[in-house]
Formats: C-alpha cells, sequence, structure tokens
C-alpha cells in the first residue's frame, strides 16, 4: 500500500489516442465546417443584423433603425405582386417539372438497346453552363427568334414571348424545367429500378393493369424520392435568379419579378442594402416553413415513414 | 511524425487563408481605378499617363481594373459595401447625382485650380454642371460625348429612300422625314432605325429622340413628373407609331446591331465609330440628330471619374486625376473620349484624333453637340426610378397600347419617388 503511494504518478501525455483520433477527425471536417460558418452562419447573422440598419453605401451611413425595414416590408406595394410571382413561377415550375421528369423516367426505365443515349441526353442540360443555356434560349424566345420562325413555317404566328405578361412567365418556367428535369428524372430513374420485380409479377398474377400497377406499387415504393425531389425543386424554385435576370429582368412590368430578384433589385441596383437583408430573412422563412411543413408530410405521403 | 503532420496542415491552411500578411514598401502607394472600358487601346493609353505620373511620383503605381459595363454601376457599389472600394472610378451620368450627392467623392475644384497649368477656366461650364454640387467639382467629365445618327446609305438607297445626307441639303432633315426614311427600309425587310441600347429598357436614351419634342421625363428641380404632359405625349405618340404602325423602328425582343450592315440608321454616341466593319465596309455617314417641333437640338452622354474620399490615398488619389485630366492629357483623352475643354473643341484637334471622321462631321456633330447637347435624364436614386419607370413604360410597348393612359400610369407609380 505505501509502496503504491510512493510511487510517483506516471505522467500522461497530453496527445493520448483519444485526443489524437479527436484531432485528426476535427482536421477533417475542418473545410466543411469552415465552409459552413464562413459562408452560411456568419452571413445568415449579418443579413439579420444589417436588416435591423439603414446602410447607404455612397455616404457610407450605417444607422440603426430598429424594426423600421419589417414595417416597410409590410407596407411594401409592390411585396403582393412580387410573392404572387414567386408563388405561380414556383408552382408552375414543381408541377411541370416533377411531372416531367417522372413521365420520362418511366419511359426511359426499359431494356431497349440505345436507351442509355436518350438518358445522356436528358441529362445533359443538368451539366451545362445555366447563364449560356438561358442565354441561348432568350435568342431562341426573341420576337424574332427560333421559335417563332418555326411557328411561321406552319403557318402560326407566335407571340412576342418575353414581353407578353403571361408567355413571359410561362417561358421562364419552362425554360428551367428544360434545364433541371434531367436531375430529378435520374433521381426517379433510380429510385424506380429499386423497385423490387417481384412485386409487379405479383400484382400482375392478381389481375392487375399497368395502372394500377403504377398507382399501388410503384408511387409508394418511389415516395421518398418523391419527396426529396419535391424539396429540393421547391427550395431551388424559390432561389431562381439568373433566368430572369438574362431572359426578362423581371418584366414585363412587374410579373416576372420574383422574391430573389426583387431582394438583388433592392440591395444592389437601389443600393438598399438594409431593406434588400430584410427581403431574405423573408426568404428565409419562406423557405424554412415550406420545408418544414414538407418534412412534417413525409409520414403522410412516404411508404416507409410510419 | 504526426506533430510533423499537424503542423504542415496549419502551415498550409495559414498559407492558403492568408494569415501571413504580405509585405510591402511602407511609401508605396497603390492606386486603383474602376473603368467599363477593357479596349486596349484605351487601356494603353491610361497606362501611359499613368507611366508619366510616375515619372513625377516613384512610388505610385496606378492600375486600372475593367468591369463590364452592364453591371458596372452594382460591381461597384459592391465592392465599396464590401470594405474594398476603389481609390478613383468611373461613373455613368446617370448615376453622376447619387455619387456627387452621397459625399462619397473627394472634392477636386481646389486641388485642380492649385495645379500648375491646369487651367480650369477652359473646361466648359456646361459640361462640368452634371458634377458639381454647391460650386464644387466632384467628378471630371472625361468623356462628353454627343448622340447622332450612323447612317448605312447602301440599305436606304437599296429601299429608294432618301438618305439623310439627301434631306439635309434639303433643307428637310426632320424627325417626320427620317421616320420616313426608316419606314421604308422597314418594309423593304430590313432595319429602319435603331436607338442603341434602348433594348425597350434604357427608356433614357430614347432622350435622343424626345428633346426634339421639347419632351422632359421630371421638372428641372426633379420633384414633379413630367412624363405625361403634352410634349412627352406627341413625342411617344410619334415613336409609337413609328415602331407598331409604320415598322420604322424595331418592335420589342429584336435585338439588332446597325453595325452588322443590315439597317438604315442608328442612334449612338460617336464614340462608336470605333465599331465600324474595317473590311468590307458599307457606305456611311454621320448626321446630327434630325430637327423636331421645338427645332435643332444636341444631346450629349457623358462619363465622369472621381476619387473616393475614403481613400487611405485620397490626396494622391486627387492629384493624379488632376494629372490625369491637364490640359496636355486632355488631348491624349480626346482621341477616344471627346474633351471638355473649350481649348480641344476645334476641328484641328479633334480631326487629328479621329481620322475616320471628315471636318463636317466634326463641325457639325462633335463641336455644335458638345457645344450646346443636354445631358441625358438623370436624378437622385436613379436606379429605382429608372426601375420603375420602365416596369411601367412596358405596358406602351403593344401594338393597341393608350399612350397618355400609359404615360400617366408612369407619372402615378414615379411621382412619390420623384417627390421624396
Amino acid at each position: 500500500m505505501s509502496l503504491m503511494t510512493e510511487t510517483p504518478p506516471r505522467k500522461r501525455p497530453f496527445w493520448t489516442m483519444a485526443r489524437r483520433d479527436a484531432a485528426a477527425g476535427y482536421l477533417f471536417i475542418a473545410p466543411q465546417l469552415i465552409g459552413i460558418i464562413a459562408f452560411v452562419l456568419i452571413p445568415l447573422c449579418l443579413v439579420f443584423y444589417y436588416s435591423l440598419h439603414e446602410w447607404n453605401v455612397l455616404a457610407n451611413t450605417f444607422n440603426f433603425v430598429g424594426a423600421a425595414n419589417y414595417q416597410m416590408l409590410l407596407a411594401d406595394r409592390a411585396l403582393p405582386q412580387v410573392l404572387l410571382s414567386s408563388a405561380i413561377f414556383s408552382v408552375g415550375l414543381v408541377v411541370l417539372n416533377m411531372s416531367l421528369a417522372l413521365l420520362l423516367a418511366v419511359l426511359l426505365d426499359q431494356k431497349l438497346k440505345g436507351i442509355t443515349v436518350f438518358r445522356t441526353l436528358f441529362f445533359s442540360p443538368v451539366v451545362v453552363s445555366l447563364v449560356a443555356w438561358t442565354i441561348v434560349w432568350s435568342f431562341l424566345l426573341q420576337n424574332n427568334g427560333g421559335i417563332n420562325g418555326m411557328l411561321a413555317m406552319i403557318g402560326v404566328e407566335g407571340p412576342n414571348w418575353l414581353r407578353n405578361p403571361t408567355t413571359a412567365m410561362i417561358s421562364v418556367i419552362v425554360v428551367q424545367v428544360f434545364k433541371n428535369v434531367g436531375l430529378n428524372m435520374i433521381l426517379f430513374l433510380a429510385a424506380l429500378q429499386g423497385v423490387p420485380k417481384e412485386l409487379y409479377e405479383a400484382a400482375r398474377v392478381d389481375g392487375a393493369g399497368h395502372f394500377k400497377q403504377f398507382r399501388r406499387i410503384t408511387l409508394p415504393m418511389i415516395s421518398p424520392t418523391i419527396l426529396l425531389t419535391s424539396i429540393i425543386t421547391i427550395v431551388g424554385s424559390l432561389q431562381v435568379f439568373a433566368q430572369i435576370a438574362v431572359l426578362t429582368q423581371g418584366g414585363p412590368g412587374m410579373t416576372t419579378t420574383v422574391l430573389v430578384y426583387y431582394l438583388y433589385q433592392q440591395a444592389f441596383q437601389f443600393h438598399f442594402f438594409g431593406y434588400g437583408s430584410t427581403l431574405s430573412i423573408l426568404l428565409f422563412v419562406i423557405v424554412a416553413v415550406l420545408t418544414f411543413v414538407q418534412w412534417q408530410m413525409r409520414k403522410r405521403i412516404v411508404f416507409y415513414e410510419n | 511524425m504526426r506533430r510533423t503532420i499537424l503542423g504542415s496542415t496549419f502551415a498550409a491552411l495559414a498559407i492558403t487563408t492568408g494569415l501571413t500578411a504580405p509585405t510591402f514598401a511602407q511609401d508605396a502607394i497603390n492606386l486603383r481605378m474602376t473603368i467599363w472600358s477593357a479596349n486596349e487601346a484605351h487601356l494603353a493609353m491610361f497606362n501611359e499617363i499613368a507611366e508619366g505620373f510616375k515619372a513625377s511620383n516613384p512610388d505610385v503605381s496606378i492600375a486600372f481594373e475593367p468591369i463590364p459595363f452592364e453591371n458596372y454601376t452594382t460591381t461597384l457599389t459592391t465592392q465599396i459595401a464590401g470594405g474594398n472600394p476603389p481609390d478613383l472610378a468611373w461613373i455613368l451620368e446617370s448615376n453622376a447625382a447619387d455619387f456627387v450627392n452621397s459625399g462619397a467623392l473627394a472634392p477636386l475644384t481646389e486641388a485642380f485650380t492649385a495645379t500648375e497649368g491646369y487651367d480650369m477656366a477652359d473646361v466648359s461650364e456646361q459640361a462640368t454642371a452634371l458634377w458639381q454640387k454647391d460650386g464644387q467639382l466632384y467628378a471630371y467629365p472625361f468623356s462628353t460625348s454627343p448622340f447622332a445618327i450612323f447612317v448605312n446609305n447602301d440599305v436606304i438607297k437599296a429601299a429608294g429612300a432618301k438618305t439623310p445626307a439627301e434631306l439635309i441639303a434639303e433643307d428637310a432633315w426632320t424627325w417626320d422625314n427620317a421616320f420616313a426614311t426608316a419606314a421604308t427600309v422597314g418594309q423593304s425587310g430590313k432595319t429602319g432605325l435603331v436607338v442603341r441600347d434602348f433594348k425597350y429598357q434604357v427608356w433614357q436614351n430614347m432622350a435622343s429622340i424626345w428633346n426634339a419634342w421639347g419632351a422632359t421625363p421630371w421638372s428641372a428641380d426633379g420633384k414633379t413628373c413630367t412624363f405625361a404632359d403634352q410634349p412627352m405625349v406627341d413625342a411617344m405618340t410619334a415613336i409609337h407609331k413609328a415602331i407598331f404602325v409604320d415598322g420604322a423602328m424595331p418592335g420589342p425582343g429584336e435585338d439588332i446591331d446597325f453595325f452588322t450592315g443590315e439597317t438604315g440608321m442608328t442612334i449612338t454616341q460617336i464614340s462608336r465609330a470605333s465599331l465600324l466593319p474595317k473590311e468590307d465596309p458599307f457606305d456611311w455617314d454621320l448626321v446630327p440628330l434630325p430637327s423636331g417641333p421645338v427645332g435643332t437640338y444636341a444631346v450629349v452622354g457623358q462619363a465622369g471619374v472621381g476619387a473616393f474620399a475614403a481613400s487611405p490615398n485620397v490626396e494622391t488619389a486627387v492629384a493624379f486625376l488632376g494629372y490625369m485630366t491637364n490640359p496636355e492629357n486632355s488631348q491624349k483623352l480626346a482621341q477616344f473620349f471627346p474633351p471638355a475643354r473649350a481649348s480641344l473643341l476645334n476641328a484641328q484637334t479633334l480631326g487629328a484624333t479621329n481620322p475616320l471622321l471628315s471636318a463636317e462631321q466634326i463641325e457639325n456633330v462633335v463641336i455644335d453637340g458638345i457645344s450646346y447637347g443636354m445631358v441625358l435624364p438623370g436624378h437622385t436614386n436613379f436606379a429605382q426610378i429608372q426601375q420603375t419607370v420602365r416596369s411601367s413604360l412596358d405596358a406602351l410597348w403593344v401594338a393597341d397600347a393608350d399612350v397618355p393612359a400609359v404615360l400617366q400610369s408612369v407619372c402615378d407609380s414615379v411621382g412619390p419617388l420623384l417627390a421624396r
């Protein structure tokens, strides 16, 4: 007993195995963590901070104004139109994109010779630069552009796509759908190929037709993918910017001025950085609420979650 | 071993994140000027002027940073907002009021007057009006470029219309006849008249036409909207008819470039002469803007250059600006940018630096234009006003538009912004 107490305690090294592992682990996640802190969390906090200030960049004044920018938000006469445009764009995009992606995925989920060529073709716009894609479409959609030229050949006088309030919104939606439908298509295709074939065999034996098989087997089995793609597509649709900037600049009138474009105008064109920050807080809240609602709905619509 | 890995990782992080500050000589001054031209000849000239300044100020170096024109002001203000403002910057006339009134720019008058040989009295009062506040100059108008009409005589003659030169000879160069010539060209399948850069967005460029009717977008004090007044209604009615009834001008959504040679006429600034095709040129001409109900008139587009008051090297920046715009260097600048100095506004100086233009063109278009040209519309908070008017004006660019009603709606939406 006395011997043990007299033995000087062995000095524990600072770099124990556990600490070394922890340090290595932190180092590995450091790039990602630094990125998120520097480019997501800090800007998010700063945007909220700026939204409480009036910031005149040119005059170099930065004054605390409390909730004034939020009061301005409520009184902004243009905002209802902007939110309506955003809603029309998002609903149009999500409905068109998801149904087209699912249709393409079902059509391309066949064991045919050369089917990969078609899959590649439909996916290729996803990897094209967004701005380049949109600029090409802006030429096609001009009044004297390619689309109206083709329509004229079959004796149809096409509308002035980007200058008419109705067709401008449709054009922006369709250009965006064609750009990104391939991504959802690939996700759906992967999900479709993961559905066990025995289920279809069993259904056929029981006398289920094609539609019933799709309704009762395919849709429930790929429902997690439907949830995922709908979240990605809705969030993406609320953040649309480049297409609007290139195709319509928010016009004609305000018909295609969606929230992100309006925010850009206020902050970077009109130099109202405080109010622009307030608008981006509004956007953040809308996206967060929509995503939360969708996530909550997963229990009802997703087959595996119960 | 592990320590070495840890150590080198931190070292790598430190280097890549810039923790190791670069060292500069203590007395070196690096000035940065943002510009919207990436033209190599322009850059060469600016670098030559900068070298000249460096000869007497060996510690100073000046970098010219081109920013694309489309997003110029947005990029510039973003740099300022991000805490990285340039020391000097070109400024568009439409934003002049915002920059001059904000206090962002350093005053120049005193420093320029004190510069030996600067001769401030030589600089035209009219040219500097836009860039002053309370008698103090805040930016120097280094380019005062008149709007004029470039003509493609080949296209006009092929359509069987009268050329502007013929109309001028008959003393009949009016907007009625100019639109008639454009309409004949338009009906021949080519394009009649293009207002360059207008694109049914940049409506302020239409001032090159509506000034002929004495129309203005707002009152002289900037407080009252005058879009719905009779001169503007008359001017816009004539423009609307030219577009949608006579086919004299391309409609919205048609992007056409005069300099490719398929268009009869274009309204643009004379500095665009550099875009004329060098190979296989067409028979071109440069004529002043036609006369309208208020007689003859001229419109100029300006560009200013100022120094930022917040720059740590503001004194050096102002000194460089004084050097860059002194009589000697103004002559160099004049080869690309029409000058604001009266002593340079003569056919001899401008002819030597603009070899493309004839003596007659320089006299009628350039000198007359600069001498009594009105500047394009500008206003404090111009970007928001521009956007608001653009948005309301979209309703005008359809065939069955009610011109007076649309113009009244423009005033209804922009009025509150102007009155602020």
